[in-house]
């Protein structure tokens, strides 16, 4: 491990990008993770070959992204929330023309302008894709600043490896927080990008990049390709951690900031002599399906802890076929649940 | 250090993330207990999340005066200077400790305030390094952001603090690993370390190792537990 430095979370992610070989950034400002394109905007112009580029809009942003992903390089962009909804319709086209990029979301309370502090309300948004179309995202959720410089790495290695879009669902605490990280990531990974648009040179029939087929089978075949391609990474790229599960009782799961809260609220459960663990995705699609169910074998329910209104519950309902009742222990609008929040359901789960 | 003789403003800025609220405020409530009448002043507009307004009731006991943005720590995400900063500058009888925003972008604000700091010339501005933080880990990239600050507010540096950093984790060894950085900034620039500012338990261990050691509490919160 080498030398520690003090890094903001946005500051983390932008610079494992650049760690990344992510050159390429395009942005729009919004809080809580300015930090990402301010960071970007010092260091990309230092960078030969770099670009840093303020765009007049979100949506003219990924617009640029689907550009510099079409020539094959790696690329990034950042917002919050509601940039995201702007966002939408190029992650889609990102999707429809098989592209890899990475999307940061700092999430922010909604719906509509919403607030500035912390929230994890666009589970369902990211995990659903964002956009229109059958398609999927890679989406990672770190739970501190550490995880969020290897996420990020990792993040731009699947996108390569799968060409299709990863997100960073991150929060406001999570982008704003500062703590002591190690930046050393190892190797970047180069994949095959023939596919890539670099100029035939006379040399080769040039390549196409398109989501547009009028034919609707071929369009047909193009998604059940893209949907092979899913059952692999759903196979093989799950990630989650497990906290205090082997003789739990009872299963909390929770991502990103809930997920730290929630560590406290366990151990102090436990001092009191209930049996708690916890199943913590760190992809939220792909969903951690089979610990969560191999788990409802085990405990006598589950407790979902998030900054929404219920989403990610949803997945574990799912996951689980219901086998075990899922209890909601929430706060939203920028709220951050409290450790005596979810102890509160940690004994009502205890009843049960 | 002794704070009675310090000057009638004292301007804290540096690099994102350096610590300058934290130091800003410890360095009040150092001013107040020497019996100075201290106002406290955040100009940071940058950043609407971490802001000096956390450290209000600590501030309130001891009778210091806080301006910020009325919309600090508040949803509303409006880069707005309180109106009230004025009074800092112009009101001579209290001694003013001005908390700017990072970098350069944090420093234009202070701009507005830059002639009228610049007449009276009493003043000190305090140059806050982390030799823990990313992109000033050496002392050429650390100038280099010295340089940009003084060219967005118009204002020199009259000297450094050095609050070399890792948040919780930070052990006496990386303060006294960060000395010779600080010093190696202060070379470069010629102006002089006033103070190491250091978390109060470790302080403790490092008050015979270390001249000109200001002992910190922290007030502003950059971390979850």
């Amino acid at each position: 491990m080498g030398e520690k430095v003090l890094m903001k979370g946005n500051e983390a992610m932008a610079e494992a990008a650049i760690m990344a070989g992510c050159h390429h950034y395009f942005g729009y400002p919004i809080t809580p993770q300015t930090e990402v394109a301010a960071y970007m905007s010092k260091r990309l112009p230092k960078i030969d070959g770099g670009v840093f580029l303020q765009a007049e809009s979100e949506i003219a942003a990924i617009n640029m992204v689907i550009g510099v992903a079409s020539t094959g390089k790696r690329v990034m962009t950042s917002s919050s929330s509601p940039g995201i909804s702007l966002k939408s319709e190029g992650i889609s086209y990102l999707a429809g023309c098989d592209l890899p990029a990475l999307i940061v979301n700092v999430q922010r309370g909604g719906p509509g302008l919403g607030g500035i502090q912390p929230s994890q309300s666009d589970y369902f948004q990211a995990t659903r894709g964002s956009g229109h179309g059958d398609y999927h995202m890679i989406v990672l959720a770190p739970a501190s600043v550490q995880e969020m410089v290897n996420l990020t790495f990792k993040g731009f290695d699947l996108a390569d490896k799968y060409r299709m879009t990863s997100m960073i669902l991150a929060d406001g605490t999570m982008g704003q927080m500062m703590e002591p990280v190690s930046l050393e990531l190892g190797e970047v990974k180069n994949y095959d990008k023939s596919w890539a648009l670099t100029g035939t040179k006379l040399e080769r029939k040039p390549n196409i990049v398109n989501s547009l087929f009028l034919k609707p089978d071929e369009l047909e075949v193009f998604n059940f390709n893209r949907f092979d391609r899913y059952k692999t990474i759903e196979e093989n790229e799950v990630m989650y951690e497990e906290y205090k599960m082997e003789d739990a009782e009872i299963c909390i799961v929770a991502f990103g900031v809930a997920a730290r809260v929630s560590q406290n609220a366990i151990d102090a459960a436990r001092a009191k002599g209930i049996k708690v663990g916890m199943i913590r995705p760190i992809t939220l699609w792909p969903f951690p399906k089979k610990p969560l169910l191999a788990a409802a074998d085990k405990v006598k329910a589950f407790v979902s802890v998030e900054l929404n209104m219920g989403q990610m519950k949803e997945d574990i309902e799912l996951a689980t076929r219901c086998k075990k009742p899922v209890l909601l222990a929430n706060r939203t609008g920028g709220m951050i649940p409290t450790v005596e929040n979810i102890l509160a359901k940690i004994d009502e789960a205890d009843k049960i | 250090m002794d704070f009675k003789d310090i000057k009638r403003v004292t301007i804290f800025a540096g690099h994102y993330g350096s610590g300058k609220t934290n130091i800003a405020v410890n360095y009040a409530l150092n001013s107040s207990a020497a019996g100075n009448q201290t106002v406290i002043a955040d100009l940071d507009i940058v950043n609407p999340y971490f802001r000096t307004k956390d450290a209000s009731t600590a501030l309130s006991k001891k009778d210091i005066k806080l301006i910020s943005s009325p919309y600090a720590n508040t949803n509303v995400d409006t880069p707005a200077l309180p109106a009230e900063a004025y009074s800092v500058i112009h009101n001579k009888d209290n001694y003013a400790i001005i908390d700017v925003g990072g970098d350069d972008r944090g420093a234009l604000a202070l701009g507005r305030f830059s002639k009228d700091i610049l007449a009276e010339n009493n003043y000190e501005m305090l140059f806050v390094i982390n030799k823990y933080r990313y992109l000033t880990a050496d002392a050429a990239s650390t100038v280099e952001v010295m340089h940009e600050i003084e060219d967005a507010c118009g204002i020199r540096f009259t000297a450094i603090v050095n609050n070399s950093n890792l948040g919780d984790e930070t052990t006496a060894q990386n303060v006294i690993d960060s000395l010779s950085y600080a010093d190696e900034v202060s070379e470069i620039t010629g102006l002089k370390v006033k103070f190491t500012a250091v978390k109060e338990d470790i302080a403790k261990t490092l008050l015979n190792k270390i001249t000109d050691i200001m002992p910190v509490k922290i007030y502003v919160k950059q971390f979850l537990s």
